[in-house]
């Protein structure tokens, strides 16, 4: 079975880069002549992108005496503002922080995945009345402003006694990263070959038995980058996590947002930036493995980054 | 098992359907979304209902007007006659009150969303174009294009900070002494370069895919007719990424309305209050009265809310039809 799927996914793929490969050659004869222009350009974008993420990266191998230096390489180097950041010697709780990213962040996906993979299948798959609308919702709900959920939700929370726990972050988090999931996954099924599925049950498999052995295997990477996006929004969440938390549930842009150093009133801007680093290069390398499916993720569910 | 992918179905099942079997999916489909719509329903449709409710509840404490303690109960409007009129009790707002900051504030979130997403929505169709473009390294663009968005706003508002110190790299290169967080207008132009930088790429991936589905030839025929390259990009580029752009300018538009985490953190709403947006607002005023705060988000909702209708209406922002129109062209 599986290297019959294989067998039709790879006839597909190779007829489409052939399509490409056409296209491409048609339009790199005509650009040779405007090449440099467009060189020029694409240089001017990489460092418009680059450069603030890389003085970042500079600033945080400065000694603190050196923080305002403006050559381009961190010299003199030092590995000190990485142990700042970490050392919880002025109250800062980085690697914590870490952790609770990581505890809200993996459960709200886990839980936005086991409700969107179906709610997609449905939206994606099968035809029904209302499907518009309810996928319209479902869209709506994705651009609704957190900020209009907080009042009543901080009043819940303290009512029933749950400050200071995961939930109160977790269940906001959920109200933005399901409609992402379902919305996202959606627009990743429609794509997948459903002929495989009708085949399979044509000859007796279940809608259930199918789904979970011939579609679902080749929707892993679309579920995977799926998982990638709504864990990024919720990781990159600061509004949320800045009413609701507490110490010791601050997240990872809480604590970078307050971050203190051992002078008053004056910005560690070594640590910062090395406590900053810490929290976006591991997300910066995994967007960048997963380019390709991120874009096109980002751009079929067309939700917001 | 060889069979299974020999046969060669059609993606929908025959039109000789049977009703019972449509039932039978639309049944299947209903069970599949409503726990879906249920946890929508009770993450996003509770707080919502709640807070109109409450909005119309006076916050227990003391009266400015009589003096006298109150303990809540039913308010009317004069929870949002606060913030729209700046009445607190029977006299004008007092300046430093956040019902004074309401229309400022307004003004900061409408000030802020329509220079950035111009900005974003200009340098993005460059941008998008560039990389549109066949050349060695494309994927290296498109690749360093996302670390901006990759970048947890905390973050780079931090970031932004400390470029934007009065010995930061951005005086350094302009060789000026600008106090940036010290003065409104200053302040104000550090967010929005900060904004259009954190979000710009993410602005020029939604309109290439909508570059990608032109096809060549028309740019072929154009070109052929003598159409110029300024023609080509306004008589058939921009015509027809346009519906990708309304969508993407809706999104941008409806997520630069609740910005928070940016001037949070840059600038913390000042000087002053002249960088102080309505999301800001919202949670000053959660730590100070929560039915005030109630009624203060549902305006901002409804704020929200406006605008959306606005695109969709009127200004031709079909999200749902683009979505689908979009596949189809990938397809």
């Amino acid at each position: 079975m599986s290297t019959a799927t294989e067998a039709v996914v790879t006839q597909g793929r190779r007829r489409r880069a052939a399509k490409t490969a056409d296209y491409a050659n048609v339009r790199y004869k005509r650009h040779v002549g405007a090449s440099l222009r467009t060189g020029v350009q694409a240089i001017i974008i990489v460092i418009w992108c680059l450069l603030p993420f890389y003085w970042m990266i500079v600033t945080s191998f400065r000694p603190v005496d050196h923080t305002f230096d403006t050559n381009l390489l961190p010299i003199p180097f030092t590995w000190d503002n990485y142990a700042t950041a970490f050392s919880t010697e002025l109250g800062n709780h980085l690697l914590r922080a870490i952790g609770n990213s990581l505890i809200v962040g993996l459960t709200t996906v886990i839980v936005s995945l086991i409700f969107g993979v179906t709610a997609a299948y449905a939206l994606a798959r099968l035809e029904f009345r209302g499907k518009s609308m309810l996928a319209g919702i479902i869209l709506g709900a994705s651009m609704f402003p957190a900020v209009a959920l907080l009042s009543p939700l901080f009043q819940l929370f303290t009512n029933i006694g749950w400050t200071g726990t995961y939930q109160v972050l977790i269940i906001p988090s959920i109200s933005f990263a399901l409609p992402l999931t379902v919305y996202t996954l959606t627009s990743f099924l429609r794509e997948m070959p459903w002929d495989l599925e009708e085949a399979a049950r044509i000859d007796g498999c279940t809608r259930l038995r199918a789904f979970w052995q011939v579609i679902l295997p080749l929707a892993a990477p679309a579920v995977f980058t799926t998982a990638i996006l709504a864990f990024i929004a919720s990781w990159n969440e600061y509004l949320i996590a800045s009413v609701l938390s507490t110490d010791a549930t601050q997240t990872v842009t809480v604590a970078i947002a307050g971050f203190t150093g051992s002078q008053p009133h004056q910005e560690p801007y070594t640590a910062v930036m090395a406590a900053g680093t810490i929290v976006t290069l591991p997300l910066v390398v995994l967007v960048l493995i997963l380019q390709r499916k991120i874009v096109a993720g980002l751009t079929a569910g067309g939700v917001k980054g | 098992m060889s069979s299974v992918a020999q046969a060669k179905a059609p993606s929908r099942p025959p039109t000789v359907k049977r009703g019972s079997q449509k039932d039978r999916e639309r049944q299947t489909a209903i069970w599949l979304i409503i726990p879906t719509i249920v946890i929508l329903a009770l993450v996003i449709g509770y707080p919502i209902v709640t807070a109109i409710i409450e909005s119309f509840q006076k916050d227990p404490g003391l009266d400015p007007s009589t003096g006298m303690f109150n303990q809540g109960g039913f308010a009317g409007f004069a929870n949002y006659s606060h913030f729209l009129a700046q009445q607190c009790g029977t006299v004008t707002c007092p300046p430093g009150t956040n019902g004074a900051a309401f229309w400022t504030s307004v003004g900061n979130t409408f000030l802020f969303t329509v220079a950035t997403v111009v900005l974003e929505t200009v340098l993005g169709v460059w941008m998008a174009i560039i990389m549109n473009r066949s050349f060695r390294g494309r994927a290296w663009v498109r690749a360093s294009v996302l670390v901006p968005w990759a970048i947890p706003t905390a973050v780079t508002a931090k970031l932004m900070l400390f470029m934007f110190a009065t010995y930061g790299i951005v005086n350094v290169v302009l060789q000026q002494q600008i106090l940036w967080l010290s003065d409104p207008a200053a302040a104000r132009i550090a967010i929005i370069v900060s904004d259009v930088w954190k979000t710009t790429p993410f602005m020029a991936l939604l309109i290439l895919a909508g570059l990608q589905i032109i096809p060549d030839e028309i740019y072929e025929a154009a070109r052929v007719d003598g159409a110029s390259t300024t023609q080509q990009f306004f008589r058939i580029t921009l015509p027809l990424i346009k519906p990708a752009l309304m969508v993407a300018v809706l999104f941008r538009t409806l997520d630069a309305l609740r910005m928070y985490d940016l001037p949070a953190i840059l600038t913390g709403g000042g000087p002053g209050i002249s960088t102080t947006t309505l999301s800001m607002l919202v949670v000053s005023q959660i730590r100070q009265g929560f039915n005030a705060a109630a009624a203060l988000s549902t305006l901002t909702f409804i704020i929200i809310f406006l605008v959306a209708f606005v695109f969709v209406r009127f200004l031709g922002a079909n999200v749902v039809a683009t979505q689908s129109a979009t596949k189809k062209g990938e397809a």
